[in-house]
């Protein structure tokens, strides 16, 4: 055994100063009861969304639960086609993955009987001519390739209907 | 609907991260001995040296002073023998856990020991660290293949 | 009054999930909505009526970030709530309530811990909790360091390992009378010393199950805990205390982090009728109840504790639910639960709940 001070550079590598520490961890997520009938809906070509029974708000997806009351949301509501454009916005950065073209729009779709907006794409109309309150309807992909994925759902497009009333859609903007 | 556990929809899903961790000068001083083939600890409050080091000591919360090698032989202190090792486990043969009091340390390092049989271990067995090959130690724990009884080839 | 704190605070409600191998049907959140309703109503509370909420769960388990958010969906935080969150068993999360509680503005709590084991391989998730730079990377499991810590206590003199398996055939013996229990039966000790080892000195029958699960607790203060339970379980002492992260820096045939939390828990300043002790290998049940200084006269574990169901990070939180149900259901006056995390026993948290 030597003893003295070892934190002299060893060689010309110079010391040690980082520490790569991979890891991986695999997992097998369940989707749970509620959600599963949502991609299995997207699986059809339709939103299928739940509502609370306290207060009668209908979430798509649905986790199970009302977030705001706690409660089981049971009830099953098939949601339309169609929807409004609450806010958007206008993709203009490349990055890493990135499978459209840019730029493009991403918007918050809120589904004609959902209290909930969520995200998609528009397309088939120019990114200067988007705006909230822009009527729209989801364009699915071919049926034989749906599935329980929201990939099922293309991207929406304007149904070319007078937009929407900002009254009918400002609590959820 | 999905009312029976058949209709409920599963997914794979796999989480990777490539950390890439700052050692500092004490960690880092442990990991350049194991590249140089050596293993090094460091001097804790009353002397004991720790191994694998700290920055302070575990009892009195001081910062620890020189860095010291030790071993390369030391003896067991506790050993769990795995039958089936996992994919993840540093050895693919059925080996032990020890923990090692490597001569000249006053705390054990848990690494694991090269052994034919759980008959072959024992507490306070003389073992000995065994390198990987110089030019493929990179500073890291695994530096140390595995330890390996003492007077073994 | 309480030995510590100057407000006394009582555990009122607890519920626990049912505790499976594999919860393949719902989600955390279809998982702790029950939980949260039979909790609430036994005692015919509403969420409203907490002013407080705090769980304990871990991210890896559930393999995204900040994963203890959307479980709050199932309890419907509107409006806003005063929320925490702790990445350690529920049991850390009730202690960080009972000092919320203390600040008197809230009369009442509601503390959970949830946690799906299935759905990624435990070995590798709990090697995750070892040091990064040297242990880590060799993926030590839990079940081997458990095994190191048994060999241990074998070869100071401590145990046998016909003291592990009197600690299971007992424990799953109990656990045949508890509902909620994942294993249990009625085996004799040689049978189980005729088990294979798992990783020596560890057989089968000294490990804990891999259990899906959740529980929550319902903690108040003062007069509203009289309002709300019949007979409210107080919390009359209450510390936990940390040990090195380095396991070959501490002594494994013991526990002093627990000793010192039991020390400034009181418990041993009266009679301790039933202790819950949170010893998810059967050689740690050994240690835990030597560093508490328990008698043999005490009962420990008739719920069967974590062999009977190992929820991680709410087995800790049933302990004190299981060790104040006795108090609730006036079976026990004075009780003792006890909570660890962490390898090898490194965080331990203890408990004395009583009656009036």
């Amino acid at each position: 055994m030597t003893s003295g001070d070892q934190r002299g550079p060893s060689d010309e590598r110079g010391p040690v100063t980082t520490l790569a520490t991979p890891i991986r961890l695999d997992y097998v997520f369940s989707a749970g009861i509620a959600q599963s009938r949502n991609l299995r809906g997207l699986a059809e070509g339709k939103f299928v969304g739940q509502r609370c029974g306290v207060c009668h708000k209908v979430y798509v997806p649905s986790r199970g639960s009302c977030p705001v009351d706690g409660v089981a949301t049971d009830d099953v509501v098939e949601l339309a086609n169609t929807g409004t454009v609450t806010t958007y916005c206008v993709v203009n950065v490349p990055f890493a993955g990135q499978s459209i073209e840019i730029p493009y729009i991403c918007a918050m779709v809120l589904l004609d009987g959902a209290d909930i907006s969520f995200m998609g794409l528009i397309q088939e109309i120019p990114t200067d001519e988007v705006r909230m309150g822009l009527r729209v309807e989801a364009v699915w992909v071919d049926p034989e390739d749906l599935g329980p994925t929201m990939a099922s759902v293309k991207y929406f497009r304007p149904t070319g209907d007078p937009d929407a009333d900002y009254e009918t859609y400002k609590d959820y903007t | 609907m999905a009312d029976s556990a058949d209709d409920v929809l599963t997914s794979a899903h796999v989480l990777e991260y490539p950390y890439s961790r700052s050692v500092g000068p004490v960690i880092g001083a442990f990991l350049t001995g194991l590249r140089d083939g050596k293993i090094i600890g460091a001097t804790g409050s009353g002397g004991v040296v720790i191994v694998p080091p700290t920055e302070y000591d575990p009892y009195t919360a001081e910062p620890t002073g020189e860095m010291v090698e030790v071993g390369p032989e030391g003896t067991v202190e506790s050993w769990a023998w795995v039958g089936t090792p996992a994919p993840q486990h540093p050895l693919e043969t059925p080996f032990a856990w020890v923990l090692v009091r490597l001569d000249g340390a006053g705390t054990s390092m848990l690494h694991v020991l090269d052994a034919p049989s759980p008959d072959a271990v024992s507490t306070k067995m003389r073992v000995r660290a065994d390198f990987v090959a110089e030019g493929e130690r990179i500073g890291r724990i695994q530096d140390i293949r595995a330890f390996v009884p003492a007077g073994s080839a | 009054m309480p030995r510590q704190g100057h407000r006394p605070v009582a555990v009122v409600s607890f519920a626990q999930a049912d505790n499976v191998r594999r919860e393949l049907r719902r989600n955390e959140v279809e998982t702790l909505m029950p939980v949260f309703a039979e909790v609430f109503s036994n005692i015919g509370i509403t969420k409203d009526d907490v002013g407080f909420i705090c769980s304990g769960s871990t991210d890896y388990l559930a393999g995204g970030p900040f994963s203890f958010v959307s479980a709050l969906d199932a309890i419907g935080v509107w409006p806003p709530r005063t929320e925490s969150h702790v990445e350690m068993d529920g049991a850390w999360a009730l202690y960080e309530a009972w000092v919320r509680l203390q600040e008197g503005d809230i009369d009442a709590a509601l503390v959970y811990g949830f946690g799906k084991s299935s759905m990624s391989d435990l070995s590798k998730v709990l090697a995750l909790q070892l040091d990064p730079y040297v242990l880590a990377p060799l993926w030590p499991d839990p079940v081997s360091v458990a095994a190191l810590q048994a060999r241990s206590l074998l070869d100071a003199g401590k145990a046998t390992e016909r003291d592990f398996a009197e600690v299971a055939a007992r424990s799953r013996k109990a656990a045949l009378s508890n509902p909620k229990a994942q294993v249990a039966y009625d085996r004799n000790v040689a049978e189980l010393m005729g088990e294979d080892y798992v990783v020596s000195p560890l057989r089968t029958h000294t490990l804990p199950p891999i259990t899906d699960g959740a529980a929550a607790i319902v903690l108040a203060a003062g007069d509203k805990a009289f309002e709300w339970a019949e007979r409210p379980a107080w919390i009359t002492g209450i510390d936990h205390r940390v040990e090195t992260h380095s396991l070959g820096a501490r002594d494994l045939t013991a526990s002093a982090s627990t000793t010192k939390a039991a020390e400034v828990a009181g418990v041993n300043d009266g009679t301790v009728e039933v202790a819950e002790l949170h010893a998810p290998f059967a050689p740690q049940e050994l240690i835990v109840a030597a560093a508490l200084g328990l008698g043999d006269d005490v009962l420990v574990n008739p719920s069967g504790g974590a062999l009977a169901a190992n929820p991680i990070m709410s087995a800790g939180l049933i302990r004190i639910g299981e060790a104040a149900s006795r108090i609730m259901d006036g079976s026990a006056g004075r009780v003792v639960a006890h909570a660890t995390s962490g390898p090898a026993l490194q965080q331990n948290l203890v408990a004395v709940l009583e009656g009036v």
